[in-house]
């Protein structure tokens, strides 16, 4: 596969042949098991260690399966997920459990990750007491001012918090168990250019400062253009591209990357490829 | 969008829904607190033994209408028993009946739905299957032949009760739990490596609590229903014991002489399944911190 | 500038509560695409749903004037502003999903509105909406109308509702949104069909985004909105050569665009927030 890297010290997720399949319940017969649609069809490539990989494609291309399955909420049907050489592909969950806190993940929609029975506080501390920190309460409350929100706000439920302070909320629940690795999967096509802007810059900021390795899944390429320094491109459940970020902007190799470019509307009425 | 307006219009809304729940809220829950302290107190407040016949005493109205005697403020039945203290005797069958049985079968079935929705795959399909093949048998047939078999008395009342109605709660919330297992928030709780045990206690089950509250005091409600009826058709406790259900049987042989010996335990039930659903739909929106 | 819609002062406010609209005034001529552009809570959804009388029923107009084709809407009975607004305008909803009703056929849901507003037999109601989803380019227009909307894909389903609005050829369509819940792919060539079924039947056209981008694709004139006040009211091309309000030119550069990579990390700056709300506040008082 294009442009999976050597194993190394430096590599961090190691992919394989990753396969992942649903039973189709709409096709199945009245006996016997049903039929599997193949969502990922054979993946390979690394994520080097601090790396910033963006992963995009349209909707239906399986990159948010593909996500899921990174952090494990999703079992593969073949190949392997190496974690630092750690096999976790094929890790029931109580095996998981302990390697859960390295790998985290920001939810698409801030109010459903939320849970809207939890105040901020417990919802932020409740994965520090799981993995049994010392001081979840200091943790959280660095937490909420490393993603700038007040921590008197760690007092109010989800719901009495704006779009942009809620997703605020979800990078700081992932990012105060200190993890390896954070799973981005379109954190905001939900929100507002100018929260979009804020929520983007402070996780541009994190990555840094905390020295994270970020895979972010979007739709669009040009909220992760700077974030990122690769990207991979899916269609069907594939990887049709994979290279580094201003070489993708600049040749685009496969067909589908390119209608992903030219689709995006920028804000310029004179666009070439857009006349109607 | 209009989003300003939204939460502006929301909380709007729900103040003028709180106004109308608080007064909700306060006539139920006043009326089966007064209940229940009557049914408690029943042998202090109960004017009269209510088994003790006085048939030269029969028939008596209540206190408002000619003829009454001030001894029997609500009157006497045929036999010449005193309805008030008949009536805050049966309160005590009744609340017990619905406190009981309401209990359980939430606890049973609350349990068995939210295991089913959760977990899903062939726990939820044993769960569901054995659910429909409950509810295929007519209930209130299925209760009498109960009955038939443990023999009257309290407790078969409330074991009938238990075994047809905790389908009512499984469906419910299993349906509910179900929603709620495919929100992010759980995904995010397997994230953070938490068991699946705890992802039920601790995240599922507040979300599903409110509801969980709204059936359990409409089931109190159906209880007092339930014993009535069979208290009723004499299927309930021995037919010595004042009942509801066995007052309004005795009062309606003779209604054109004794209205008040039907009229006060109708009323009496009336009010409490009145006041049980209401109480269940205002604690449901108190309990919940989106709506409060 | 006179227009087929023109909202003139038009104020809205939720009764003894917060104004939502402060005195919007914008015309949108026949031919005309006018967006209407500002982020979550700047009343641009509730402009739209003055416009069709579809105001929640908490809130109120409490000021201004609403036209249609020169009548106006205030002087009218209930009934019979009704009667205008379903006989002169449609609606092309944001979510395809919840806006058709997944129980009933693409078909019935699509002739609905001509049998029953405008009173065409079932007949001829059917044979427009097979001819407009031949316009909209639904491949196999007779098996869609027979569908369900779940049996349809998300970029299908939104050919539906534009075939639906233009069904009545109505003089004025109010997008709201149409194309934030579709892929980048799927928006290009729904935001092409809006505008060339537009420039087709000569309809005004209110462009509800909250997309700079997309704003300057589809619209030939677009109003600001910030906090329920107009803030800018100007020609595309001149627009993003230059906005002259200073929140307008901040939304402007917090619009993402991969040629620039730095842009799309520019919020806009808490000064310029700031400074308008001084401007606005001083501008109703």
């Amino acid at each position: 596969m294009s442009g999976a890297g050597q194993a190394g010290a430096g590599v961090l997720y190691q992919i394989r042949g990753l396969r992942v399949s649903f039973p189709d319940m709409a096709r199945k017969p009245l006996l016997g098991p049903a039929p599997r649609i193949e969502i990922l069809k054979g993946l390979s490539f690394d994520i080097p260690r601090g790396q910033t990989l963006g992963i995009v494609g349209s909707s239906g291309s399986g990159k948010t399966t593909l996500g899921r399955t990174l952090v494990r909420l999703v079992a593969p049907s073949a190949g392997e997920i190496r974690l630092e050489g750690q096999e976790i592909g094929g890790l029931a969950e109580p095996e998981l459990r302990p390697l859960r806190r390295r790998i985290q993940m920001i939810f698409q929609d801030p109010l459903s990750s939320l849970n809207p029975r939890h105040r901020v506080g417990t919802i932020i501390e409740a994965p520090l007491r799981l993995h049994r920190l010392d001081a979840p309460r200091d943790r959280a409350a660095r937490a909420l001012s490393q993603v700038g929100l007040d921590r008197a706000l760690a007092r109010r439920y989800p719901h009495e918090l704006s779009g942009g302070q809620r997703q605020r909320v979800g990078i700081a629940r992932a990012i105060a168990l200190e993890p390896d690795f954070i799973l981005a999967d379109e954190i905001v096509s939900g929100l507002d250019v100018s929260s979009q802007a804020q929520v983007l810059s402070l996780l541009e900021g994190l990555v840094g400062e905390l020295g994270l390795t970020l895979a972010f899944i979007s739709h669009d390429l040009s909220v992760i253009r700077r974030l990122c320094a690769r990207i991979i491109v899916l269609e069907a459940g594939e990887i049709v591209e994979d290279a580094p970020t201003a070489q993708l902007f600049e040749r685009p190799s496969a067909q589908a990357t390119r209608a992903l470019i030219e689709a995006i509307p920028l804000p310029d009425p004179d666009q070439p490829g857009w006349t109607v | 969008m209009g989003e300003t307006a939204q939460p502006a219009l929301r909380a709007d809304g729900r103040a003028a829904r709180r106004h109308g729940l608080g007064l909700r809220l306060w006539l139920s829950g006043g009326w089966i607190a007064l209940l229940a302290l009557a049914a408690l107190a029943a042998p202090l407040l109960a004017p009269h033994d209510p088994l003790a016949q006085d048939l030269f005493a029969g028939r008596l109205p209540p206190f408002w209408v000619a003829g009454a005697d001030p001894l029997y403020p609500l009157g006497t039945d045929s036999l010449g028993r005193d309805v008030l203290s008949r009536l805050l005797y049966a309160a005590r069958i009744a609340l017990t009946v619905a406190l009981v049985a309401g209990a359980l079968t939430c606890l049973i079935g609350a349990a068995l739905g939210l295991v089913a929705g959760f977990y899903g795959g062939w726990v939820d399909l044993v769960i569901s299957r054995l659910i429909d093949i409950w509810m295929s048998f007519p209930p209130v047939l299925f209760a009498i032949l109960l009955i038939a078999v443990l023999g009257t008395g309290l407790s078969s009342i409330i074991i009938a009760i238990v075994v047809i109605d905790w389908t009512r709660f499984a469906r419910v919330v299993r349906a509910e739990a179900l929603t709620q297992a495919r929100m992010d928030y759980v995904a995010s709780a397997q994230i953070a490596g938490m068991p699946r045990r705890r992802v039920i206690w601790a995240e599922i089950l507040p979300n599903v609590l409110p509801t969980i509250v709204a059936l359990l005091t409409l089931e109190m409600g159906i209880a007092v229903i339930v014993e009535a009826i069979l208290s009723f058709v004499n299927l309930s406790i021995s037919t010595d014991d004042p009942t509801w259900g066995g007052m309004i049987a005795e009062g309606r042989i003779s209604i054109h002489q004794a209205w008040w010996v039907l009229a006060f335990p109708l009323v009496a039930l009336f009010l409490t399944v009145l006041a049980f659903s209401q109480l269940g739909e205002g604690l449901k929106d108190r309990f919940d911190p989106v709506l409060r | 500038m006179s227009g087929y819609l023109e909202i003139e002062g038009l104020s809205v406010a939720i009764p003894n509560g917060p104004r939502l609209l402060h005195e919007v005034s914008l015309n949108v001529a026949e031919g005309e695409v006018r967006g209407l552009v500002g982020e979550s809570g700047a009343g641009k959804s509730m402009i739209g749903k003055a416009v069709l009388g579809i105001l929640p029923r908490a809130v109120a107009q409490t000021g201004g004037s609403v036209r249609l084709g020169g009548q106006d809407l205030g002087a009218l009975t209930p009934q019979g502003r009704r009667h205008l607004i379903g006989q002169t305008s449609a609606l092309i909803p944001q979510d395809p999903l919840t806006a058709l009703n997944p129980a009933r056929r693409i078909g019935r849901q699509i002739t609905d509105r001509l049998v029953d507003i405008l009173g065409w037999t079932r007949r001829e109601a059917e044979a427009r909406a097979r001819a407009l989803l031949d316009e909209v380019r639904v491949p196999d227009p007779a098996r869609v109308l027979r569908s369900y909307p779940h049996e349809l894909s998300g970029g299908m389903r939104q050919r539906v509702l534009i075939a639906a609005a233009f069904a009545a050829e109505p003089k004025l369509i109010i997008a709201d949104e149409p194309t934030t819940a579709l892929d980048v792919t799927v928006q290009r060539e729904i935001l092409r069909l809006i505008r060339e079924m537009q420039a087709r039947h000569g309809t005004a056209l209110l462009f509800v985004t909250h997309d700079l981008g997309v704003v300057s694709k589809v619209c030939q004139t677009l109003t600001v909105l910030y906090g329920g006040h107009v803030v800018e009211d100007s020609e595309v091309r001149r627009f993003f050569q230059g906005p002259q309000h200073r929140y307008a030119a901040a939304l402007l550069a917090a619009t993402p665009r991969y040629t620039d990579p730095d842009a799309s990390l520019t919020p806009v700056p808490e000064g310029v927030i700031a400074a308008t709300e001084a401007e606005l506040a001083g501008r109703a008082g």
